[in-house]
């Protein structure tokens, strides 16, 4: 024993310090303000036209006058509710079939063929079925949305299982643990890390239908923003509504990955400890 | 005591992995299966431990047939299998799901001491070398205070050195409380070292070649002639137990071995 004592790694570091300077993340605006200050200055010596391709300053301006006349709050939350919605749902239901046909294999062989035929219609190709089914308004928006974040979560989930190595499973079955319990205290975590990256394709898909959603006939929403920009042709408010998209969609991507963080504090990998 | 009867098994593939298999373990024993790979050693300990249903026969311990896993009986594997993403302290008392919060941080923080591994209780699997892991797997396998504790080849992944320090120490832990051990390996000297009494399989079906108490008194040196000439004699038994496979393949003549 003493001997494993001498030649014992040294004690873990239970926060490893973070090894990037904290301006490190100011690297990633770079790129994207350049690119804004060549748009602009091109625009102002008349080298482009500013009235298809309105320069950053007027599409900041443009979005401060949405959020003053208090139109701008109205269609964000418009919009992430129905993603907030749509994304739910789609989790719940890829969550519990992915797990249900990873584990079981009856419910694989009964369930998987199906789900994976109805995988490769184009989720916009719902769109005229649902508007029949659920009408024009919320329900058949978020009934889409939840339909695009379902397939990756169900898919990643039930292949992350199936994966699980069979030798942990193992250990489970020596401590007796029950079909559920296997599922919670095993298979799950060890499928986890496939499940976050599943979580935040399906929420980037969520962004993507709430656009589709949005187009088939909406009076609010930054989806319908764009559509009335093209409308009235005022590139400006289009662009701001893309800028709207480009921000939430790296925020809310964001807080997914903040949120999982804390559960995936264990992994091993190349990315992951440095 | 841990009774093995007319055990066998065949796998769904066709393969007799195991045939006629009868054996008694007292309690307390420590008893070492060796044999070469294809005989069966691990089936048998899969067995024991409920992990695999025998075609024929039964395991039975203290009267009652093992059907399944069971709390009295502990199982170590080659591989340390500890839960990544859970800590060291959290992988020991994994099994202790019936517990009280206190009870077990009790117990698991007292199978950690006396695996020495009290300072890691924190740390994640990642963090422990390979022969620190597998204390920590000894250490899981133990805090359920199992009457039977089975291994299979525990330290053959490790180096040399490390794999003296492990066989030492299992050996306190077994003095501890003096659980029955059945331990599988293919190294003679692991064997001689650790058990009161050693069963030498015979591959193709996996079968009971002879079996043997050499009687050491412990504890036990390495070094000491009496181990070197049991260890020359167990070589001889496998060597004869490898022949009898080869004869009965018509690439491999008598006289060529």
């Amino acid at each position: 024993m003493a001997l494993t004592e001498r030649i014992a790694a040294p004690l873990p570091a239970t926060a490893a310090p973070s090894s990037r300077p904290s301006w490190r993340w100011a690297l990633g605006l770079v790129v994207p303000v350049a690119l804004a200050l060549g748009w602009e200055a091109a625009v102002a010596l008349g080298w482009v036209n500013g009235r298809l391709l309105p320069p950053p300053s007027r599409v900041l301006a443009t979005l401060w006058g949405l959020a003053l006349s208090g139109e701008l709050i109205v269609h964000v939350l418009a919009t992430l509710w129905r993603v907030a919605l749509g994304f739910v749902f789609g989790v719940v239901a890829g969550t519990v079939l992915g797990a249900l046909t990873g584990y079981a294999p009856l419910a694989r062989a009964m369930l998987d063929p199906m789900v994976q035929a109805l995988r490769s219609i184009p989720s916009i190709a719902w769109v005229p079925l649902f508007i029949l089914w659920f009408g024009i308004f919320e329900t058949s928006k978020v009934t889409l949305i939840a339909t695009g974040v379902f397939f990756p979560i169900y898919l990643a989930l039930s292949d992350a299982i199936l994966s699980v190595d069979r030798k942990l499973v193992e250990v489970g079955r020596i401590h007796r643990l029950s079909g559920p319990e296997l599922v919670w205290r095993i298979l799950l975590p060890a499928a986890l890390p496939s499940y976050v990256t599943a979580l935040r394709a399906g929420l980037g898909l969520g962004w993507m239908f709430v656009v589709a959603a949005e187009f088939m006939g909406a009076s609010e929403g930054l989806g319908y923003l764009l559509v009335d920009g093209q409308m009235t042709g005022a590139a400006p408010v289009i662009m701001a509504s893309i800028l709207c998209f480009a921000v939430l969609g790296k925020v809310t991507d964001r807080l997914l990955g903040a949120l999982a963080t804390p559960f995936l504090r264990w992994q091993d990998g190349f990315g992951t400890r440095r | 005591m841990l009774s093995v009867q007319d055990l066998s098994k065949r796998y769904p593939t066709g393969t007799l992995a195991l045939t006629g298999m009868d054996l008694t373990v007292e309690a307390g024993e420590i008893l070492a299966i060796v044999g070469g790979s294809g005989c069966g050693k691990s089936t048998l300990l899969r067995l024991v431990a409920g992990l695999e249903t025998p075609t024929t026969g039964s395991v039975v311990l203290d009267g009652t047939p093992v059907r399944a896993p069971r709390a009295e009986i502990g199982l170590v594997f080659q591989e340390p299998r500890l839960l990544p993403w859970l800590t060291v302290r959290q992988n020991v008392g994994f099994g202790l799901r019936e517990l009280p919060e206190a009870e077990r941080r009790r117990r698991v923080d007292e199978v950690l001491a006396r695996v020495g591994l009290a300072d890691f209780a924190d740390a994640w699997p990642r963090d422990l070398s390979g022969g620190m892991a597998q204390r920590v797997a000894l250490a899981r396998a133990l805090v359920a205070r199992p009457r039977v504790l089975l291994l299979d080849e525990p330290f053959s992944a490790l180096d040399a050195l490390t794999r003296y320090d492990l066989q030492d120490h299992l050996l306190q832990l077994w003095e501890y409380d003096r659980p029955t051990m059945v331990l599988v390996t293919h190294d003679i000297e692991e064997a001689l070292v650790l058990a009161d009494r050693i069963i030498v399989l015979q591959p193709r079906p996996g079968r009971i070649q002879a079996a043997f108490a050499p009687g050491l008194s412990r504890p036990r040196d390495r070094t000491d002639p009496a181990l070197e000439a049991w260890k020359r004699r167990l070589l001889g038994e496998l060597d004869l137990s490898f022949k009898s496979r080869r004869t009965g393949e018509e690439q491999f003549p008598a006289a060529a071995i």
